[in-house]
């Protein structure tokens, strides 16, 4: 693999999705029932911690506040609000917030939370993560501000603070709203706006604060320490459940991208980790599935060509596929699609059900490492692409990946 | 799908075993402050109150807040039911409840559970302590989940404080508001919200929900109980209740918060307030914006007097004002008649929560107030919705225009004066005194009275007023807007009672007098001229009289104390008269060394 094309499919957490009170994997079952046990007594303990340092949450909550900004820009027609937030990011006033149309203005105004107001200048934009980064024309004086590089991480059952204007509801001087609840997924974004899919795929916290309402696109995500663990984003619904999401972008997923648009360079849209350039195709893994003839066709593999990296991995007809990339498949169009945001070079994780049983397999239709390897095999005569060689990690990769069927049991 | 449902269930088989097994001990910290939290919430339900309206088609919740069974709700969760309620409490028991007072700009009613006397009741904190951080938690029914009227809890975080949400025309309005992510949802209206310790801080009313569908989306708001406290002797006067405004309106730019323009008939343009003054301090609060000053003005009924600072030309002054009504009392009593038969949602895309009544047609929300009240088609569909009061609310219940329920005006009024002439016996006190004593400033005066005229001999000259034609011209003496008049008021209501002194209300309760002191007032009219008259809350003796002689004119004011007896009658022994602004020095300070009452020729009676 080319460990230059990390994906964002690919970081450690990809599992802890909205199912997150099943157990991960691969922790035994006692383990993971403790797991559950903790996570409740987080759940339970708010106004317990609340009593003795509450005087720090106090301070917390004002100093968060401090380093979030008003932005008002273009909009006020129905539906669209002429309102979002952002967060200071040095103290000589870089203001980060998400793209979008409010920002489509000469006429941009951000306000501090002591009420004065800036007219901003757009450094650069990720069209990507849709994010933005303002400049504010502050000069001799230091700003309350984040240092994305002293940001946190969070864990799911973590407590957290969401600090953003929602609604708009902090007119003039007045600090912003507060909310507060727990990071109850750490997962893959998977959503759409309208019609729209978001073009980040990237994993996200997801809150059960409501934390991304008309408005709160660009505030804080924060731990109860104060320190920013991610950027809310836009409002956007969950492409499966048509739920509203409350979920922020982790520090770490736009980091680089903040550092880019710093140098005043635009991240370019074909840098994107979400859409791949040369999607990979199931013809590319060897894989057939059932005819997709219903709206919804369970994804069961009707067969298996020889030699191809699905017969590799060990997959075999009448497998029902489940998981992509711990992504839920619940249709043929489902598989086709989650293999289809991979590129050819990817591995490909793909869970299947056979016989009751959950079998974890990788599969990788291009081995890039490969080239050097020999011998080369001749490719499939059912197989067009370039496909070559099994590779050492292909076989490791499901043992590694699916050591035990324990969870099930 | 189903190894997901299946780990699940494994998981909380492996759970429950192991806390069988009591694999973890939770922290003694955490175990107390659970306990403190299950008490705080144990108390604060038994206050609360799951409210219906009378047709039991809807309703919303409320909180009692003393043993006789006054409880707080908002003017939305009653507006339709106007006057009868039915309220259920956590014990399980459905009370008769009847509608007191309401308070349709700030949205909050007062009504009465009738039945007890020792019902349990809320206690109150001081919701401008409350901070952004602090823990809270919402009581009520949401959703009118509760059968057996048991409150729902959800708890939160404070997440503003100080909020204004727009009303809608000028209904439902809410200033200086606490924000909130304790889910707020229809059916919570009305219902109370309490800090981490149980005490009362709000009264939970609306949310912010916009394209979410009409469910909490975490952002709730409360109206304050500083507010709440302030209009409550308001709202037990049984009025339609009005809101105030300083008469001026204010830009916030680059001097501060200007006055962009002033009413000439307001009392903020009397004591000095001019086009370009910038307003620094209202209320005890540095005024920053336009918006500060609008949210602040909001928490004050109307004739409340607040300190004001101002500054011009680099120079700051101080004085009070008071404050004027938004509405006339026609328009407003205009504007709840449309709102009790065609409820707005509070503002535009937000519906109200507690609106949770029988489904019907979303009306357009931009849809302007009418100006004049819609007309009344009683017809069949109105007679059968017209539910016979059951007999408790009945008999708290009298019909009045511009009143909720006069009721409980007319018993404020009658409570307060048979109190007064017990306790000073003036009954028969009559027109014509004499009184002689001497100024605080030096020097005597004499003041006689008969029910035809009035003399005051003072050290700076002799002035008299005729009780007769146009009593809007006999102000004297000279400066002190009408003294001579504001006595012979007292005396007319004296001898004449509430019943034939001209139209008496009771207003509520009022700051007055140079202390600024909270007491009941009763409103006394005649002659087109209005007079307020002041009762101590401990001895209910008349501690002020206010003299209006016009509308946009300075009243006279008149403050009494030392309360002594003069031939067997308790009197005040000292009168301050001031007249304008309250800052400046007083008109007089007159010390009574003699009062003599010459019984009058006409047998004094009436007085009720």
């Amino acid at each position: 693999m080319n460990p230059d094309r990390q994906t964002p499919h690919s970081p450690g957490r990809r599992r802890a999705s909205a199912l997150a009170a099943a157990p991960p994997r691969r922790a035994t079952a006692p383990a993971a029932a403790l797991t559950l046990i903790i996570a409740t007594s987080l759940l339970c303990a708010p106004p317990a911690q609340a009593a003795a340092p509450s005087n720090s949450l106090h301070q917390t909550i004002r100093d968060l506040q401090r380093k979030i900004v008003k932005i008002y820009g273009a909009g006020g027609v129905k539906g669209l609000e002429a309102y979002q937030t952002g967060i200071l990011i040095s103290p000589d006033g870089q203001v980060l917030t998400v793209q979008s149309y409010v920002l489509d203005t000469d006429d941009l105004a951000v306000v501090l939370d002591d009420g004065r107001k800036f007219k901003a200048e757009q450094l650069g934009v990720d069209p990507v993560r849709e994010l933005a980064l303002l400049k504010l024309p502050i000069e001799g004086e230091a700003l309350p501000a984040f240092d994305l590089a002293a940001a946190a991480t969070a864990e799911v059952g973590d407590r957290v603070l969401a600090a953003s204007n929602l609604f708009n509801i902090a007119g003039g001087d007045e600090p912003v709203s507060v909310l507060q609840g727990v990071v109850t997924a750490v997962a893959p974004l998977d959503a759409r706006r309208g019609a729209f899919e978001a073009s980040y795929r990237g994993n996200v916290y997801i809150v059960d604060a409501a934390a991304n309402n008309p408005g709160a696109a660009g505030g804080a995500l924060v731990n109860w320490r104060g320190e920013l663990l991610g950027l809310l984003g836009k409002e956007l619904r969950s492409r499966t459940t048509n739920a509203w999401l409350n979920y922020a972008l982790p520090v770490d997923q736009f980091i680089a991208s903040v550092e880019q648009m710093r140098n005043g360079q635009s991240v370019k849209p074909d840098e994107s980790t979400g859409k791949p350039t040369e999607p990979l195709s199931l013809a590319e893994l060897g894989l057939v599935l059932v005819p997709d003839v219903l709206p919804r066709t369970p994804p069961y593999v009707d067969s298996v060509l020889p030699k191809s990296a699905a017969a590799r991995a060990g997959l075999k007809a009448d497998d029902l596929v489940v998981f992509v990339e711990g992504e839920p498949t619940a249709s043929c169009d489902a598989v086709v699609a989650a293999i289809g945001r991979r590129e050819k070079f990817d591995a490909v994780r793909l869970s299947v059900l056979r016989d009751g049983k959950l079998i974890e397999t990788s599969l990788e239709a291009e081995d890039a490492a490969g080239e050097t390897k020999a011998p080369a095999e001749p490719p499939s005569a059912a197989n067009d692409t370039e496909q070559d060689k099994p590779g050492a990690e292909d076989a490791n990769k499901p043992a590694e990946e699916a050591p035990s069927d324990d969870s099930e049991k | 799908m189903t190894r997901v449902a299946f780990s699940l269930i494994l998981a909380l088989l492996l759970s429950s075993g192991a806390t069988v097994r009591g694999a973890t001990e939770p922290d003694a910290a955490v175990l107390a402050a659970q306990q403190e939290r299950a008490a705080a919430i144990a108390k604060a339900s038994k206050a609360t109150v799951a409210a219906f309206d009378a047709r039991g088609t809807g309703g919303g919740s409320a909180v009692l807040i003393s043993p006789d069974g006054f409880a707080l709700t908002n003017f939305h969760v009653v507006a339709e039911s106007i006057p009868a309620m039915k309220c259920g409490l956590s014990d399980g028991k459905l009370y008769d409840a009847v509608v007191v007072g309401i308070d349709p700009v700030g949205d909050v009613a007062l009504i009465q559970l009738l039945g007890r006397k020792d019902f349990p009741v809320a206690e109150i904190a001081d919701s401008d302590s409350v901070r952004v951080g602090d823990w809270a938690f919402a009581a009520g029914n949401p959703f009118l989940l509760a059968d057996d009227f048991h409150p729902t809890i959800s708890y939160g975080l404070i997440s503003g404080v100080h909020r204004y949400q727009y009303p809608a025309g000028t209904l439902l309005e809410y200033t200086d508001c606490l924000q909130t992510d304790a889910a707020i949802n229809p059916g919570n209206s009305g219902g109370p919200l309490f800090n981490a310790a149980g005490q009362l801080i709000g009264i939970n009313g609306r949310g912010s929900f916009e394209k979410r569908g009409r469910v909490n989306v975490g952002v709730g708001y409360a109206i304050s109980i500083n507010q709440i406290m302030r209009f409550l002797g308001h709202l037990k006067s049984g009025r339609i209740l009005d809101h105030a405004t300083l008469g001026a309106t204010v830009s916030t730019g680059e001097g501060g918060v200007t006055v962009d323009d002033i009413l000439e008939t307001s009392d903020a343009f009397r004591r000095g307030l001019q086009y370009g003054d910038a307003i620094v301090r209202f209320a005890g609060r540095d005024i920053t914006t336009a918006n500060a000053l609008k949210n602040i003005l909001g928490t004050y009924p109307n004739n409340w007097r607040v300190p004001l600072t101002y500054r011009r030309e680099g120079k700051s002054y101080d004085t009070q004002v008071r404050l004027m009504g938004v509405h006339d009392e026609s328009e407003l009593v205009a504007l709840v008649q449309h709102e009790q038969e065609n409820p707005s949602r509070p503002d535009k895309p937000e519906p109200k929560p507690g609106d949770e009544k029988k489904p019907k047609t979303p009306k357009d929300p931009e849809q302007p107030k009418k100006d004049a009240p819609q007309p009344r088609l009683p017809g069949l569909n109105r007679l059968m919705k017209e539910p016979k009061l059951p007999k408790a609310v009945a008999d708290r219940y009298t019909k009045r225009r511009g009143y909720a329920n006069y009721w409980y005006n007319r018993d404020a009024q009658e409570r307060l004066w048979s109190t007064y002439l017990k306790r000073a016996a003036i009954e028969n006190a009559g027109y014509n005194w004499t009184l002689t004593g001497k100024l605080e400033t030096g020097g005597g005066f004499t003041l006689e009275l008969t029910e035809q005229k009035a003399e005051i001999k003072l050290p700076t000259g002799n002035s008299g007023a005729i009780f007769a034609d146009d009593l809007s011209q006999q102000l004297s003496p000279p400066g002190s807007g009408g003294l001579l008049l504001a006595v012979h008021a007292w005396q007319r209501l004296v001898d004449r009672g509430l019943q034939r002194f001209g139209e008496v209300y009771y207003l509520g309760r009022l700051p007055h007098g140079p202390d600024n002191r909270v007491e009941d007032c009763v409103v006394a009219m005649f002659e087109g001229m209005e007079t307020r008259f002041f009762f101590a809350d401990d001895t209910g003796d008349v501690t002020g009289i206010e003299l209006f002689a016009e509308d946009d004119a300075d009243p006279c004011e008149l403050s009494f104390s030392n309360f002594t007896e003069f031939e067997g009658r308790r009197l005040p022994k000292r009168w301050l008269v001031r007249h304008g602004d309250p800052l400046a020095p007083a008109f007089a300070e007159l010390v009574i060394e003699k009062w003599d009452v010459k019984a009058g020729p006409k047998p004094a009676g009436g007085a009720k």
